[in-house]
């Protein structure tokens, strides 16, 4: 069964060949065998998860039409919030947190028949790219343990790619989905801002922070994308009508589709072996009837500027709330409220963490905010024009996700700048609140994996997954599995 | 030196909606603590605000009836700041894009007319209350986070205490005939920070200071004469005002500096990425405009017009929504409009003063006073039983009916047993009947007294007069 994608698992339960239970104890044990080694899960609610599988081959028995995931175990990046199973966003601020209620992504994968085995691990709060940042250890890359998985949801990614999971739930603010889906050759949808509820998603920026999906490929990915999406009144911002429907299978031809491609995202500081490996990709659309033209993409200087500032004061004010008071981790010396504040938030976040709060209370703070954030916000709305200017010529823009294939562990922790820069290529699509899907489509000369992205037009996702679907058609990148994986 | 004083007000009033700003709880005063919470009012970390639609609502109505500009799109923005009333460590508020702007509120010095003008209204939420045990430990209390507030602003134009006194009580006025807002202070659904500065008559303005914990409009008014003295004794002895934020303490009439301007807080503010603009259509405004409560001075010339009443009668009963309302209930109840208006300028009123009832604080049941003005207006009881039944209802909320039936005060209309009653008392008061036969009209009344004490005071004056006038004949 491990070979399965989750749909072929689902269909295989729906037609009664296997239980609801036979899966999630068969998963469950892939995990407590593996996981030791990866550290991609931070939890593991096998109780509530055998509880909860049964009830679904119940409905399953009793007729009830759940959805193409239905049976389907899955696990959640632990920024989503679910009642009664801890949630600390890999931060030792939160330990001992466990939520009253369910984000709305999760009632909606209940509804839909999925068991949530449990939570994976992450860079704190989503601030990095390596998990490496969280307080509950660092994420291994499948392909090489001695390498970082990414991040920050490389819990997602790399329990994808281990075999723990067929399927997963992360959240991207700045290539949170895509980056790790790059480094683990995984398959992962950012969609619109909007078109997710983020009830429930423990905020890191909040006008930037999406789910989406991770998984073996992107019909798994479109299914999943379809049960979480839609309108939810409790999200003022989700503001989509009703969820995907990516149901119409697609003609296998992409001729009338044209593709953008930015010339000078892949002229310097790329690895080669990076460049290769997308242009072979622009080539394989080509080949299906696509036109592939370059462009210029402008404004390449202000994404990372822009997009650090907004996510940081946004995260600064965010984070506000982890008082030492309420829930989570108290400084248990403390003598006065003051030091309540100063000691548990000192000793409760961790470094990265700490580094963005103080410089997005800097940016926010009278004197600078003109300077700093107010013109961010302006770099942010001349991103957003130039993307619609480029959406009255392209239907998507194919684009590499990261400079470069995963790095070692603890080869950039201490070098934040370069980091940073590392998201060149991914930050500009959530400063647009646009969708993206990552894809896999080559290896380096280690054998690591390399993925690349199309970006959309806002909401445009029906028209990505389909082109998306065209590629895996043709390739069998997302079929390939780290060498050591049995499944 | 001659001195004037420069005074602005900042007034924040809770909204009077069923539930908070952001989340469905209860937004009523009290409660037992933590009993009105959830995730979202509670910042469980994950959860989001709703804008409670009818928060917009009543911020329109104030915004029409004092002429101010409804932003067409207005935002929320985040306030930054620790502290453990507030579980976000924000509030969300309107910094750069309030919902109103400009307006005015006129008010009447001693017939002399005085428009203040209104810098901006707007939208923000309430914080929760710390309970100091004085054992060294504070409690928290929750329950009223995220009640909605407007936060009115007034420019510089009040030049002392009488002013913003007035200013206060028509704004209270405006507040609760619009029914936005109970306006109590000493449930703090109306609050005021008050700043003050003093200037030479025409000169330039000086520092001013903002003054804080003010809850009552008493308070208001000794502070405001407190600190224009303090500042003009600084000046006079050539010192300086320093820029900071006092703390009033009533008991001793006296204010502390709760912090300078070096230690202001930097609040941080920055617009708020959970919610959407806000978008108010024309049709809308109209919709609210066309709906809009009636205020005092349109209920008093109502109740002129289309009522009858006396002039005064309709100043008394508009001088606080809770007696006009109480008024229109009454009236509706009996469909007697003038009878109910007597009750309210006469009995209602006696019984509050005796009673020291408040306005706000007035419960009395209306229809059970609509039942007795009924029964009045219909020669059912007389006048002695009616009042004694209305006071049994103001103070001790009795049945009407029942009280009336069970004291025995339905009026007795049984000629039989008039006609006895006269007969009997003539014979007592022999001497009061010759002294009336003999032309002294005033020994009828205590005739007529005599009866009335003899048939337990419920019989029909009328019919009693007329007996008694034709025996005595």
């Amino acid at each position: 069964m491990f070979e399965l994608s989750a749909l072929e698992l689902s269909a295989l339960i729906c037609e009664k060949k296997m239980s609801v239970t036979e899966a999630v104890r068969a998963y469950i044990d892939v995990i407590k065998k593996s996981d030791n080694v990866y550290n991609a899960f931070v939890a593991i609610s096998e109780e509530k998860a055998l509880a909860v599988a049964a009830d679904v081959q119940k409905r399953i028995d009793a007729g009830e039409k759940l959805s193409p995931l239905a049976g389907v175990p899955i696990a959640l990046k632990d920024n989503i919030s679910t009642l009664g199973i801890p949630t600390t966003c890999s931060s030792k601020m939160l330990s001992g947190y466990t939520p009253v209620y369910s984000a709305t992504v999760v009632d909606r994968l209940e509804q839909a028949g999925l068991i949530v085995l449990g939570k994976l691990n992450m860079d704190e709060f989503g601030m990095g790219g390596s998990s490496e940042t969280g307080f509950s250890g660092t994420v291994k890359n499948p392909w090489d343990v001695s390498r970082v998985a990414g991040g920050s949801s490389g819990g997602c990614a790399a329990a994808v790619a281990g075999g723990e999971i067929p399927l997963t739930l992360g959240s991207d603010t700045g290539g949170s989905i895509r980056q790790p889906c790059s480094f683990c050759g995984t398959t992962g949808i950012k969609p619109t801002y909007g078109a997710v509820s983020r009830y429930g998603l423990i905020a890191y920026a909040s006008s930037m922070d999406q789910i989406g999906p991770i998984g073996r490929d992107v019909d798994d990915c479109a299914a999943l994308l379809s049960v979480i999406s839609g309108f939810d009144r409790k999200d003022s911002t989700c503001v989509i009508k009703k969820p995907f429907d990516f149901r119409s299978a697609s003609s296998g031809d992409l001729s009338g589709v044209k593709i953008g491609l930015p010339r000078n995202y892949l002229e310097d500081g790329i690895d080669s072996s990076v460049k290769n490996a997308i242009l072979t990709a622009a080539k394989e659309f080509e080949d299906s009837g696509a036109v592939v033209e370059e462009f210029e993409m402008p404004l390449t200087s202000y994404m990372i500027a822009a997009y650090y500032i907004i996510a940081c004061a946004e995260a600064s004010s965010n984070l506000s709330r982890y008082d030492g008071l309420k829930y989570g981790y108290r400084n248990p010396d403390a003598k006065s409220l003051a030091d309540v504040y100063k000691l548990s938030r000192s000793e409760g976040f961790g470094l990265e963490v700490k580094r963005r709060i103080m410089l997005g209370s800097f940016v926010l703070s009278s004197g600078y905010y003109d300077a700093y954030y107010k013109k961010a916000l302006k770099a942010r709305a001349l991103i957003k024009d130039a993307y619609n200017k480029l959406f009255e010529l392209y239907d998507m823009v194919l684009s590499p996700i990261a400079p470069t294939t995963a790095y070692k562990l603890g080869e950039n922790i201490n070098d934040p700048m370069k980091m940073y820069l590392g998201d060149i290529y991914s930050v500009s699509v959530n400063l647009a609140g646009l969708p993206a899907v990552a894809l896999p489509c080559g290896f380096d000369e280690s054998g690591l994996p390399i993925g690349f992205q199309l970006v959309g037009d806002a909401f445009s996702e029906n028209k990505l997954v389909d082109t998306a679907r065209v590629y895996q058609h043709r390739t069998d990148f997302h079929k390939r599995k780290p060498p050591q994986i049995a499944f | 030196m001659k001195w004037e004083t420069v005074i602005g007000l900042e007034v924040h009033t809770e909204l009077l909606t069923e539930s908070k700003i952001f989340c469905g709880c209860s937004a009523k005063f009290g409660g037992e603590p933590n009993t009105r919470l959830c995730p979202i009012c509670t910042a469980m970390p994950g959860s989001l605000p709703v804008l409670n639609k009818r928060v917009l609502e009543y911020a329109m109505r104030l915004g029409i009836v004092l002429g101010c500009t409804i932003s067409k799109s207005s935002k929320f923005d985040r306030k930054n700041y620790f502290y453990p009333d507030l579980p976000k460590a924000y509030q969300i508020s309107q910094l750069y894009a309030p919902i109103l702007r400009g307006g005015q509120l006129e008010i009447d010095l001693d017939g002399q007319k005085k428009a203040v003008r209104l810098r901006e209204i707007h939208i923000e939420e309430d914080a929760g209350k710390l309970l100091h045990s004085g054992f060294g430990e504070t409690h928290m209390d929750f329950n009223r986070c995220g009640v909605p507030l407007l936060e009115i602003v007034s420019e510089p134009d009040f030049s002392s205490g009488d002013e913003v006194l007035l200013y206060l009580e028509k704004l209270r006025e405006i507040l609760l005939y619009l029914g936005i807002s109970d306006c109590k202070m000493q449930e703090g659904s109306l609050r005021a920070d008050v700043n003050i500065s003093v200037r030479q008559i025409g000169g330039e303005l000086g520092v001013r200071t903002e003054m804080k914990n003010l809850n009552s409009f008493k308070a208001i008014s000794r502070a405001i004469e407190y600190e224009a003295d303090r500042q003009i004794g600084i000046l006079e002895s050539g010192g300086k005002i320093a820029q900071e934020t006092l703390r009033w303490d009533d008991d001793i009439g006296e204010s502390y500096s709760m912090r300078s301007k070096e230690n202001a807080q930097d609040y941080r503010y920055f617009p708020e990425p959970d919610l959407l603009p806000i978008n108010i259509s024309e049709e809308w405004i109209s919709e609210i405009r066309k709906d809009l409560p009636e205020l005092a001075h349109q209920k008093r010339e109502r109740y002129i017009s289309e009522y009858k009443l006396s002039e005064f009668e309709a100043s008394v009963i508009t001088g606080h929504k809770n007696i006009s309302d109480l008024y229109e209930n009454i009236s509706a109840h009996s469909n007697a409009p003038l009878e109910s208006a007597r009750l309210i300028t006469g009995e209602v009123m006696r019984l509050m003063n005796q009673t020291n009832t408040l306005p706000e604080e007035l419960s009395v049941d209306a229809q059970k006073l609509g039942t007795l003005v009924t029964l009045v207006t219909d020669g059912k009881i007389n006048r002695g039983a009616y009042k004694q039944a209305v006071e049994a209802v103001f103070t001790e909320d009795v049945d009407p009916e029942d009280y009336i039936s069970k004291n025995g005060l339905m009026m007795q209309n049984d000629s039989a047993a008039v006609k006895e009653a006269v007969s009997v008392i003539m014979a007592e008061q022999a001497s009061a009947v010759s002294d009336y036969r003999s032309g002294k009209e005033k020994a009828f009344g205590f005739l007529m007294g005599q009866v009335m004490k003899k048939l337990g005071g419920t019989a029909n004056p009328e019919a009693v007069k007329e007996m008694l006038k034709k025996e005595l004949s």
